[in-house]
């Protein structure tokens, strides 16, 4: 096993240089010269201007250096200058990263509790009506666009019924509690303030839902399918015939075969929950990651664009590492 | 729960017990009507062909039947009380108690994630015989009385990490943890080798001894049946038609069923040298949704009468026989099977053409496949499937090659005809050396070397109409010209296999398995080719199919004067056919020799220890018989042995057998071993 | 003695139903989402005759108005009637979904075949570059390159091919690797068969299911990535009628929900679609789930 984890490592760097090469030639091979997206037309007409502005941020060296030198400022932390905020990109994903960190963990939380019992109830009962309420869920979940699902519960329960509060992590006039974590229902409990503990909660359960709707849907499916299948095999029938109670029969047999597909599926569902924030979040207003990355993206911010792709692949390919290592456990026939 | 019953009287009684499907298609009447009973520590046997309802009467018995299958009536009492009109809690209190079951594939049987102590203890914790404590106790003492060698440590186990014939153990174990009154057993050794099966058997009779539990042992071989159960049912087509003490019904079968059953399987222990084909009964069990009104078995029957018409009541015949056929209705013994008609002028070696060079020769023979490595420093391992092999093959000749499973034998098969590349070695088939050949320098030789595949399922394209499966070979290799001259083929092909031209727009689905193996044969056939390597061609058919096919490969062999390598794991069917054998053990040719003198003088001690294994339906032969225990189970092929690969599990091996491999020397002519000791055993 | 054999003993399970209804059941839903799909692919053939407006006509006298029997879903901000551009907008969504996921699932199969087919090296580079682009988050990577290309419906086509292929190239891959291995593949080598004989005549036939049905459900997902990035500015150039931007160009409008309400519901029927498309065939082709 932890050579396992070693060789599954040394893999994982090997992935990541890879993954900054991409990075690298993406935004140094892109059609548009990215000396006028970032100097402008005026200064881009002034031929010396241009050459010194090249020479200054070394476009002028051939690429293979320019790679080195990239990767040399990697080793240090360095992700560039954001043009937008003019800040280091790498301080700006310190900033914005908890409140997707939260938004997105609160999520992952809420697909996994509604969605593991709902498809274990569909599978021991299919073809009743919960199975029918699942399917109608999860298909509803998955075929819904994140952004329009936003809109429509802001528009009926903030717009209309005005029971849940507007965008943003918290009351506009609230202040946010004293930051030890970012995470605002943490730090909010550690400094023993309910009243922004409840609003913080309360910011939290339209834009939760949102981001859920689709990974609630495709681990409800997910559930049920593994659920049908472990329940034909042969052990189940084995565990019948020893006279089990049919409860200890679906939670001590078949259960935890069933998980083990939901695990891999759960750890990509996360990585994608922390991706997938990108629209719930520029609707909600919630200063996260994913707002981050629009307004990047929108405002044509390269740097800000390729730190935060680099840095999302990482935690892709840890949360990889973590998914199969955690199924190397949990399954014993996958020998290491 | 009731309370135990010691009385005299059957523990299990059964009456007509009616399972049925509800498919799409309509009902089927998969157990219709059968009544039986089982006394406290009697063992009894169910026989019968596949779909002959045998596995869904067991799992009626204990009501673990899936959807869409219904018990629609019927009772069945155990020690008195209706297991059918049982609540939920009540069944329970007898499943795994009362009554245990052993199913019959053992790899699929036991949960894969939970360690084997904990599915051990729960079987008794759930019935509340013993604690956790004692339970682990008694699990580890039953582990050991099945043969498992360290329970102890076996007990902290996965599944995965036991074999075929230890999960089997397992399971065992699990069915006596309480003691109960019925272990009903279903098939429980069919997916498992020979050696493996004696092992298990053996152990079942000791264990009905040991603990008196009664045993309903179900299985499609009569040998497994008479090396364990005192009295046998036999079902055809969802209903008993015979039933009696196990010697008195092989002996003189009362129903023409289990008098062509009896007739179709080649026995190991006696073969008339000259006569290769069985006595087959023609046809298939009846539609089980268009069951005939009269006798089921009418249709095949050779001794049908005109009474048949009618069906036949389930009558006592005899004291403690009843068989349900008009014909031996006053308990008449049905006539002996007269012998099939001899082989004629078989090919044998030693003609003309091969006083030059064998057909097949192969030389050195290996073939390693690289395991995907455990991590990028982890040295890479192989499995040595085939390790140093020659082999020569005489055109005319029936080669047979058995082995237990994992032994090399399919991987050769598959690089005779190359679909795999060896490693090393030399091939040379008719002048040519195909070893190491490219694909378009064999394509010649393909029309010569053909295959026949081992399951009739998978086999078959599944997408192909039969005459794009035997056109294929033929426009490929261009020996057809027009698609008259094709289609012309095609229908002559499949007479030639037995199957009617008709049937060639048909997919293989709408076929049989039986049906599926001819196809299957045909295919081989289409480009008229010499030799012909068949993997393991009846090991999935039921037995008057087995019958059936081997008629036919025997009928094709003298039409076609063709060459068989014929690989198997039944020793009764290669004995009765092939001329000569060749036993393979982890890789390597341990024992050459002419079928007879094998069987009569074996040498390698393996060769032996297989022999014997090798159940007889026989119950008379079977008592007077002792089984030679072989121990253990095969090495791993990753890491072999050194020296003589059987030596771990080998009773006269020695020092030397650890470090020299023995090489393969001729002891008498044509008859050539692999061991230190030969014949010494 | 009815129903004694409840499969886990759980509930006594529901009386056998009649043919008729399990026919229907089978196959309504597929049927249900065969027919959305026809029903917007018509809409967009014929976008024009069911519209008097085109979708570019600016009215700003007529601004947000709602839902009513001149403009029947309301106009938006610029007084442009929203189920014109609705109407409009199915031919843009619908393009490039079925654009993006057939050249997808053809390059990926092809890689993935020709991975599965050549082993050895060639396997290990191609199915090490699919687990390079696997390795980043596809929202994100499409987003950079479609930032990177610069913005416009075929650049986003494009960038959405770049996260889209890998997928198929791994389902093709285990899917040529299964029946590469089934007997009668070997059969087919035995009789001489060439490489591409057996790979077009026995291994494609027979491993096409799953695929049709990954690119079938596969469409409906393309349809909302699309639109996502639209939404964020990144697909369509504006004022070209799609219905992602349409709810972005709503998205402020609370008070007037029918801008954006009704193009995104138009995205979760015809997804609805594709996925009941999507699951009937898999039910279809799966011959366990066809025995109930």
């Amino acid at each position: 096993m932890p050579q396992y984890i070693l060789s599954r490592l040394v893999l994982l760097f090997v992935m990541a240089l890879l993954a900054t090469l991409v990075i690298f030639l993406l935004a140094n091979m892109v059609p548009g010269d990215p000396v006028l997206a970032q100097l402008g037309d005026l200064a881009a007409s002034n031929k010396e201007f241009v050459a010194e502005w090249r020479a200054k941020w070394g476009l002028d060296l051939p690429l293979w250096q320019r790679y080195l030198i990239f990767l040399q400022q990697l080793s240090h932390g360095d992700l560039g200058i954001s043009i937008a905020s003019q800040r280091p990109v790498l301080q700006d994903v310190r900033d914005f990263a908890p409140a997707t960190l939260e938004l997105a963990s609160v999520s992952f939380a809420l697909s996994l509790i509604v969605g593991i019992p709902l498809g274990i109830m569909a599978a021991v009962r299919r073809d009743s009506w919960i199975d029918h309420l699942a399917r109608l869920i999860s298909l509803i979940g998955v075929s819904s666009p994140t952004f329009w699902l936003a809109f429509i519960l802001l528009a009926v329960f903030y717009g209309g019924l005005q029971i849940a509060p507007g965008p943003g992590r918290i009351d506009s006039i609230g202040l946010p509690p004293p930051s030890v974590t970012g995470l605002y229902l943490l730090d909010s409990a550690l400094a023993g303030d309910w009243a922004t503990f409840r609003d913080a909660a309360a910011h939290l359960v339209l834009p939760s839902i949102v981001l859920a709707a689709a990974t609630l849907g495709l681990i409800t499916r997910t559930t049920r399918a593994s659920m049908l299948e472990c329940m034909q095999q042969d052990y189940v029938r084995v565990a019948r015939a020893k006279g089990l109670r049919s409860r200890r029969i679906v939670i001590g047999h078949i259960l935890p075969n069933a998980l083990i597909p939901i695990v891999t599926l759960g750890g990509l569902a996360y990585a994608n929950l922390l991706t997938g924030a990108v629209l719930t979040e520029t609707i909600f207003s919630w200063p996260g990651l994913g707002r981050y990355t629009f307004r990047s993206a929108v405002s044509l911010d390269f740097p800000a664009i390729m730190g935060i792709t680099l840095i999302v692949a990482v935690v892709y390919l840890i949360i990889n590492l973590v998914i199969d290592v955690s199924y190397a456990l949990l399954d014993p026939r996958v020998v290491r | 729960m009731s309370a135990q019953n010691t009385g005299p009287g059957p523990i299990l009684d059964v009456r007509d017990l009616r399972t049925q499907f509800f498919t799409d298609a309509g009902v089927v009447r998969a157990v219709d009507g059968v009544t039986f009973t089982v006394d406290a520590g009697e063992t009894v046997g169910i026989v019968g062909e596949s779909g002959s309802g045998k596995s869904v009467t067991a799992l009626s018995l204990m009501r673990l039947l899936d959807e869409p299958s219904r018990i629609v009536g019927g009772e069945v009492r155990f020690r008195g009380a209706d297991v059918l009109a049982m609540s939920e809690d009540e069944l329970r209190a007898i499943r795994g108690d009362g009554i245990a079951m052993v199913f019959q594939d053992p790899m699929t049987s036991l949960n894969p994630v939970l360690r084997i102590a904990r599915q051990l203890v729960e079987i008794m914790q759930a019935h509340g015989r013993f604690d956790g404590e004692q339970a682990r106790a008694r699990a580890i003492s039953l582990l050991g009385r099945m043969g498992i060698t360290a329970p102890q440590r076996a007990i902290r186990s996965y599944p995965h990490q036991f074999s075929g014939g230890m999960r089997q153990r397992v399971m065992l174990a699990m069915g006596f943890a309480n003691e109960p009154a019925l272990l009903i057993a279903d098939e429980p050794t069919t997916a498992l080798d020979v050696t493996i099966q004696a092992q298990i058997l053996d152990l079942m009779v000791e264990l009905n001894r040991d603990f008196g539990a009664a045993i309903i042992l179900i299985s499609h071989a009569l040998g497994v049946i008479a090396s364990v159960c005192r009295r046998v049912l036999v079902m055809y087509a969802g209903e008993v038609v015979e039933e009696g003490p196990t010697e008195q019904v092989l002996a003189s079968p009362r129903h023409p069923y289990t008098w062509a059953l009896i007739n179709a399987v080649p026995r190991i222990d006696r073969h008339l040298p000259g006569t290769r084909r069985l006595t087959t009964i023609e046809g298939a069990p009846p539609d089980p949704l268009a069951m005939p009104s009269g006798c089921r078995f009418a249709a095949r029957c050779p001794f049908r009468i005109s009474k048949c018409d009618e069906h036949p009541p389930l009558d006592e015949v005899a004291p403690g026989r009843k068989a349900r056929c008009w014909v031996t209705k006053g308990n008449e013994a049905l006539p002996q099977a007269s012998p099939p008609p001899p082989t004629t002028a078989t090919i044998r070696p030693k003609s003309e053409k091969s006083a030059t060079e064998p057909l097949l020769s192969v030389r050195g023979l290996v073939k390693h496949f690289p395991l995907r490595r455990d991590g990028l420093f982890a040295p890479r391992k192989v499995v040595h499937a085939v390790d140093g092999v020659d082999l020569d093959v005489e055109a005319g000749e029936t080669v047979g090659l058995v082995g237990e499973s994992g032994c090399g034998k399919s991987t050769f098969a598959r690089l005779v005809v190359r679909i795999h590349e060896p490693t090393a070695g030399r091939i040379r088939f008719a002048g040519h050396d195909i070893a190491q050949a490219s694909a378009s320098a064999i394509r010649p030789l393909r029309r010569r070397l053909q295959m026949v595949f081992q399951d009739p399922y998978a086999s078959l394209n599944p997408r192909m109409r039969v005459a794009e499966i035997l056109s294929e070979p033929l426009r490929f290799h261009g020996l057809t010209g027009t698609s008259a001259e094709t289609t012309a083929r095609v229908d002559e092909l499949l007479v030639s296999v037995g199957l009617n031209p008709k049937m060639a727009t048909r997919f293989p689905h709408e076929f049989s398995g039986g049906q599926r193996q001819r196809i299957s044969i045909a295919r081989a056939l289409a480009l008229n080719p010499d030799f012909i390597v068949a993997d393991e061609p009846i090991s999935s058919l039921d037995v008057n199919i087995q019958a059936q096919v081997i008629n036919l490969l025997v009928d094709l062999q003298e039409k076609f004067q063709l060459t068989y390598l014929f690989i198997a794991h039944d020793l009764a069917v290669v004995r009765h056919i092939c001329d000569r054998l060749v036993v393979f053990y982890l890789g390597k040719v341990v024992e050459i020799a002419p079928a007879e003198d094998l069987f009569m003088r074996p040498l390698h001690p393996y060769t032996r220890y297989l022999i014997s294994a090798v159940p007889i339906p026989d119950a008379d032969a079977e008592r007077r018989r002792k089984r030679l225990p072989l121990v253990g189970e095969p090495p791993s092929a990753v890491d072999p042995p050194s020296g003589c690969r059987f030596r771990t599990r080998c009773p006269i091996a020695q020092d030397i057998c650890a470090d020299v491999p023995p090489p393969l020397t001729p002891h008498r002519t044509g008859h050539l071993a692999a061991c230190h000791f030969a014949g010494q055993f | 003695m009815s129903a004694v054999d409840a499969p886990l003993g759980l509930r006594s399970v529901a009386p056998i139903q009649s043919k008729l209804r399990r026919g229907l059941r089978r196959y309504s839903l597929p049927v249900i989402g065969a027919l959305i799909i026809i029903a917007w692919i018509v809409v967009a053939i014929i976008a024009p005759l069911l519209s008097p407006y085109l979708p570019s006509t600016v009215d700003v006298t007529a601004r947000l108005r709602p839902p009513s029997s001149t403009h029947w879903l309301g106009t938006d901000v610029l007084g442009r009637d929203v189920f014109t551009r609705l109407i409009y907008g199915t031919r843009i969504s619908l393009t490039t979904g079925m654009v993006v996921v057939l050249v997808g699932a053809f390059i990926g199969t092809l890689v993935g075949g020709i991975a599965a087919y050549a082993r050895g090296r060639v396997e290990e580079v191609i199915m090490r570059a699919t687990d390079l682009v696997l390795c980043f988050p596809p929202i994100i990577l499409a987003m950079a390159i479609a930032a990177a290309l610069g913005i416009g419906t075929t650049n986003t086509i494009i960038a959405m091919l770049v996260v889209w292929w890998p997928k198929f190239a791994r389902l093709a891959r285990s899917l040529v690797l299964v029946q590469r291995s089934q007997e009668y593949v070997e059969a087919a080598v035995v009789i001489g068969l060439s490489p591409a004989r057996i790979l077009l005549r026995h291994i494609i036939p027979n491993s096409i299911g799953p695929l049709i049905i990954l690119v079938t459900l596969d469409v409906g997902n393309a349809i909302i990535t699309f639109a996502g990035l639209s939404f964020l500015g990144l697909g369509v150039i504006p004022p070209t009628p799609e219905w992602g931007s349409m709810v972005s160009e709503g998205r402020e409008l609370i008070e007037q929900w029918w801008v954006a309400a009704f193009p995104g519901f138009a995205i979760l029927t015809i997804v609805l679609g594709f996925n009941f498309l999507g699951d009937g065939i898999r039910d279809w082709l799966d011959p366990r789930s066809r025995r109930r």
